[in-house]
């Protein structure tokens, strides 16, 4: 056997394809986990329909999992994949067209039978008819090799065949020099009450790495060095889903009030309320309720009582929870509304990415009812983001939003991981208050001077007893009241306080990657950070100037977003809707603000971004140009 | 705290102005709640009233406890978070038939099945009073309202029968005007540990006077359900209930019997000898009888139960919810926020670190 070629390469995109119940996602994710083990920098893209198990084979059945990693820092899970493993016609079919040519396509050739040809709507075998012509296509028969490594194991076929994710991985393990021992720990953990399908899957993982190791077919495995760019620290992996229920669990730590989550299943966000839900032993109750209106209510009733009081959901679960939002902004108690956007409207695109609640979360209530919204922009930040979600609502006794979105949240990136020690201390904040002293006067509705937040007295309290609810309330006294000067008063009150927020934030800042003198100004929000820096990167290094700002309060803004919106001739705002962030700049200050505005339920590629901003550059340097 | 022993009605009573319309039956409602509390030997600031919208909820601003006036048909919701996230307070809702029933009817079942332990009180007057008079999901078949001038189409709801459909592990029904009566009922309910649903008869004397005129201003056909007693009813208890077969019931006259005054006995129904009828049990396991008991009248026109449906006893929510984190931190420790946020699968970036692989101590 002759020794393989090992090619250095800088940075790998990788997207495993295959039936929605071949277990694309845990593949991707096990090859995300190790290569974030051995030092790369990984971003990834899990894309996988709304159907559980749609048709086997059939198109609408394919399931994705794009992994980008590489030995620098990057910010997005990569434009077009350098490598596609497709386990079926389908998976091949449903992503050839994003492939470049001169890609690698792994097939498992075991797949491409009539039937399944004919599910994927293939009329010639396409191995066989030129449409893979271009590309670096190796077929290898994963199923067969996968059931004749497991020969001996006392496992039905069909049981056998499952394990074919396995052997895919390990090959792919060979491949790109990744160790296969922290994937074995894995499996035996998982597998720990069934050591045989244990065994199975290990063999199988075990055999596809010897078999790149053995075969002819592969001169040539590659090795992606540790990225050394990477601010010092101890990583691990996280998703934003993950993020977020580490970051309430924080708030809760470190306010010192038990966290409530009420929650309703929904796609992208259950995995919130799953990852709650193991953690009882940090005092978290998670409530699953009857619908979404019932969650809320209870994490609001949860408030009342003194826990912190939170909600999980998405846009479709936001519309019907708006109702008691509307109700915490009158009874003025804290309360974190976690919206993980997808697509939309109504039950829109399930498992696709989307920032289309951006002015759901702002106006989507009766009456005047202003609520604090952050966004998240990374899986990460997703966890600075619940945290800073809960300071402001604890601190200005109000519902905040949090926005993530599918992209972010099911997404994974390396996390350097924080000490707890660093983390804001919220102790000061819920500040019961205590029993009268002798006989004074409770004012439910008193607030106050610093941040117009109104006392929070709690059941079990002696001399506090008090009555809140949606109706207005007289200023201090907290009656009910239809005065008309107190109706505008307490109006006013209510947005002054959210306002004043904008002095509690950090300023907006030009990020470190801007160039001073530039003209246009990239303005975003949310999950488009990755892409947006990736195409300023790109644009800088073609020559031109420009800068970058990413917004993570949304409501209210920082105090000096428009003195620094007003420096820039232009200012470029792209956002996965039809331009909600770009509304807001036009309404508040005055900016001419242009969006680039692509809503496909796919985060953006840099390649498109970094055209869009050298267009805007162009067209100011031909607006300067003197005319002939 | 307020010392307990000492607390009078007085006490309950909040400095808000009541602002029902004079003559409603919620007023009678309020007055015995609120004499009843001192016998529930719990301190005021233990207690909350959380409701929805309506007039019935009203209730909490007129209670000199913590209370939480909601959104229509969500206090069961709302109620539901106090209760679970503090086990050890005292949560009633006070609501109505629109606001539990209709709007509301989801979170109503739900609270019940889980059994969370709130005190439920419905004031059924079958009408939208606050939103002056359109039909509710209690009004009769055929009810004739601004919103029905041509009659209601709707089957109503029997409330207990929902409740016992729904699992409640309590369910009573008493009448505004029946003080001691309702006075026991509520104290009852609110010492049960568990969801706890009474029904009260309640006067719209605006929109819907007289509604429930048929048992509330003709006492002998009230049928007084006492756990272990013969279910009999009328001014010399000449009436009863029997089994008729099936899980059915039949309302019947008792042989011996002292009759009303022009009343034949055995005229209008079966003559039946006192140790035939019913013995009504409450603890059974089986709801079938409380149901059957609530299915001898529908929107009360004639005979009709009240009292004590069920009681049986059933893990409250809110206590298993604590247990499950006793139990958690008992195996696992207090959370570890740092080991959390480590996990198992770290990895060093920087000078002097290049150690890659499993470290911290991880939370898997």
């Amino acid at each position: 056997m002759a020794e393989k070629t090992v090619e250095h390469l800088d940075t790998v995109t990788i997207r495993f394809a295959g039936d929605s119940g071949d277990g694309m996602q845990l593949t991707g994710n096990r090859f995300t986990s190790v290569s974030a083990l051995v030092g790369n920098d990984v971003a990834t893209l899990p894309d996988f329909p709304a159907e559980i198990r749609a048709p086997a084979g059939s198109l609408p059945g394919v399931s994705g999992f794009q992994l980008h990693f590489a030995d620098h820092d990057i910010l997005t899970p990569g434009d077009e994949p350098d490598v596609l493993v497709a386990m079926n016609p389908a998976a091949l079919k449903a992503n050839l067209d994003e492939l470049p040519k001169g890609a690698t396509i792994i097939v498992n050739s075991d797949a491409f039978t009539k039937p399944n040809l004919k599910k994927a709507r293939y009329d010639s075998d396409p191995r066989h008819d030129g449409s893979l012509e271009g590309y670096r296509v190796y077929e290898v028969p994963v199923t067969e090799l996968t059931i004749g490594a497991l020969e001996d194991v006392d496992l039905s076929k069909k049981a056998k065949e499952r394990a074919k994710n396995m052997f895919a991985l390990g090959l792919m393990s060979w491949m790109f020099s990744r160790p296969l021992d922290p994937t074995i720990e894995w499996i035996e953990s998982k597998f720990a009450g069934a050591p045989e399908v244990a065994s199975a899957n290990i063999t199988a993982l075990k055999a596809g790495y010897n078999f790149g190791e053995t075969t002819e077919i592969f001169s040539h495995r590659y090795e992606v060095e540790p990225a050394q760019d990477l601010p010092p620290g101890t990583y691990r992996q996280i998703t934003g889903n993950q993020a977020i229920s580490y970051g309430l669990v924080a708030a809760s730590e470190r306010s010192g009030l038990p966290l409530f989550l009420g929650g309703y299943p929904i796609t992208p966000a259950s995995d919130v309320l799953h990852e709650l839900a193991r953690h009882k032993n940090f005092g978290v109750r998670t409530f699953q309720a009857e619908d979404e209106i019932s969650g809320v209510g209870a994490a609001l009733g949860a408030s009342f009582a003194g826990q912190l009081g939170a909600t999980v959901t998405s846009g479709p679960g936001v519309a019907l929870k708006t109702e008691t939002i509307g109700l915490a902004v009158a009874v003025e108690l804290p309360l974190l509304v976690l919206n993980v956007q997808r697509g939309g409207p109504s039950t829109g695109l399930p498992t696709k990415t989307e920032q289309a609640d951006l002015l759901q979360a702002m106006f989507g209530r009766n009456g005047e009812a202003p609520v604090p919204v952050i966004a998240a922009s990374t899986p990460g930040d997703c966890f600075d983001a619940a945290v800073e979600g809960a300071r402001l609502a604890l601190k200005y006794r109000t519902p905040v939003f949090v926005l993530s979105d599918g992209y972010l949240a099911n997404g994974a990136e390396p996390w350097r991981i924080p000490d707890v020690e660093d983390l804001p201390d919220l102790t000061d904040l819920p500040d019961f208050v205590a029993p009268p002293e002798d006989g004074e006067a409770f004012e439910p509705f008193a607030r106050d001077p610093e941040t117009l937040a109104r006392p929070w007295a709690v059941p079990g309290t002696p001399g506090r007893e008090h009555r809140v609810g949606g109706l207005e309330k007289a200023d201090r006294t907290g009656n009910i009241s239809y005065d008309p000067e107190n109706h505008h008063h307490m109006t006013q009150m209510r947005q002054a306080k959210v306002d004043r927020i904008a002095d509690d934030i950090p300023p907006l800042a030009v990020g470190e990657d801007s160039d001073a003198d530039a003209d246009v100004l990239v303005a975003g929000w949310g999950s488009t950070a990755g892409p947006i820096k990736a195409a300023v990167r790109r644009v800088r290094a073609r020559g031109h100037k420009v800068a970058r700002v990413h917004f993570h309060h949304l409501n209210p803004m920082p105090a000096n977003t428009g003195e620094l919106l007003g420096r820039y001739r232009r200012v470029l705002v792209p956002e996965m809707n039809n331009g909600q962030l770009s509304f807001l700049l036009r309404a508040r200050y005055l900016v001419d603000a242009v969006g680039y505005n692509r809503i496909s339920g796919l985060p953006f590629g840099s390649g498109e971004l970094a055209d869009a901003i050298v267009e805007q550059i162009q067209a100011l340097e031909q607006d300067a140009a003197p005319t002939r | 705290m307020s010392d307990v022993q000492t607390l009078t009605r007085k006490d309950f009573s909040s400095d808000q102005e009541v602002r029902w319309c004079p003559g409603c039956g919620d007023y009678a409602i309020l007055n015995t709640v609120q004499g009843v509390m001192p016998d529930l030997g719990l301190p005021r600031e233990d207690i909350v009233f959380v409701s929805g919208i309506g007039c019935a909820a009203r209730f909490p601003y007129y209670m000199e406890t913590y209370g939480f006036h909601g959104i229509h048909g969500r206090a069961p919701a709302i109620a539901t978070g106090i209760a679970a996230a503090r086990p050890e307070l005292k949560v009633f809702v006070a609501t109505g038939d629109g606001d539990a029933l209709s709007i509301g009817g989801n979170h109503l079942i739900h609270a019940m099945r889980r059994n969370t332990d709130l005190t439920i009180l419905m004031f059924n007057n079958q009408i939208y009073g606050l939103t002056k008079g359109q039909y509710s999901p209690t009004s009769e078949l055929g009810k004739i309202t601004k919103s029905t001038p041509h009659g209601s189409l709707e089957v109503p709801f029997n409330p207990v029968s929902v409740a016992l459909g729904a699992e409640a592990s309590f369910v009573a029904r008493s009448i505004d005007n029946e003080r001691q009566h309702l006075a026991d009922m509520i104290k009852r309910a609110a010492e049960h540990r568990g969801a706890a649903f009474v029904e009260i008869y309640q006067n719209c004397n605006i929109f819907n006077d007289g509604a429930f005129d048929a048992v509330r201003k003709n006492v002998p056909n009230q049928i007084r359900l006492e756990h272990g007693e013969p279910v009999r009813f009328g001014e010399h208890g000449q009436h009863g209930v029997v089994m008729a077969g099936g899980s059915e019931l039949e309302v019947v006259d008792v042989e011996g019997a002292e009759p009303a005054e022009g009343e034949t006995l055995g005229a209008q129904r079966r003559l039946v000898p006192p140790d035939q009828l019913l013995v009504h049990d409450a603890h059974r396991d089986d709801a079938g009888l409380a149901f059957a008991l609530s299915r001898l009248a529908h929107t009360p026109t004639g005979p009709t139960p009240i009292g004590l449906f069920r009681q049986v006893e059933r893990p409250e929510y809110g206590e298993q919810m604590q247990a499950q984190l006793d139990d958690a931190r008992l195996r696992k420790g207090s959370g570890d926020l740092q080991g959390l946020l480590t996990g198992s699968d770290t990895w060093t970036v920087g000078a002097d670190a290049s150690s890659n692989g499993h470290g911290g101590n991880g939370q898997a």
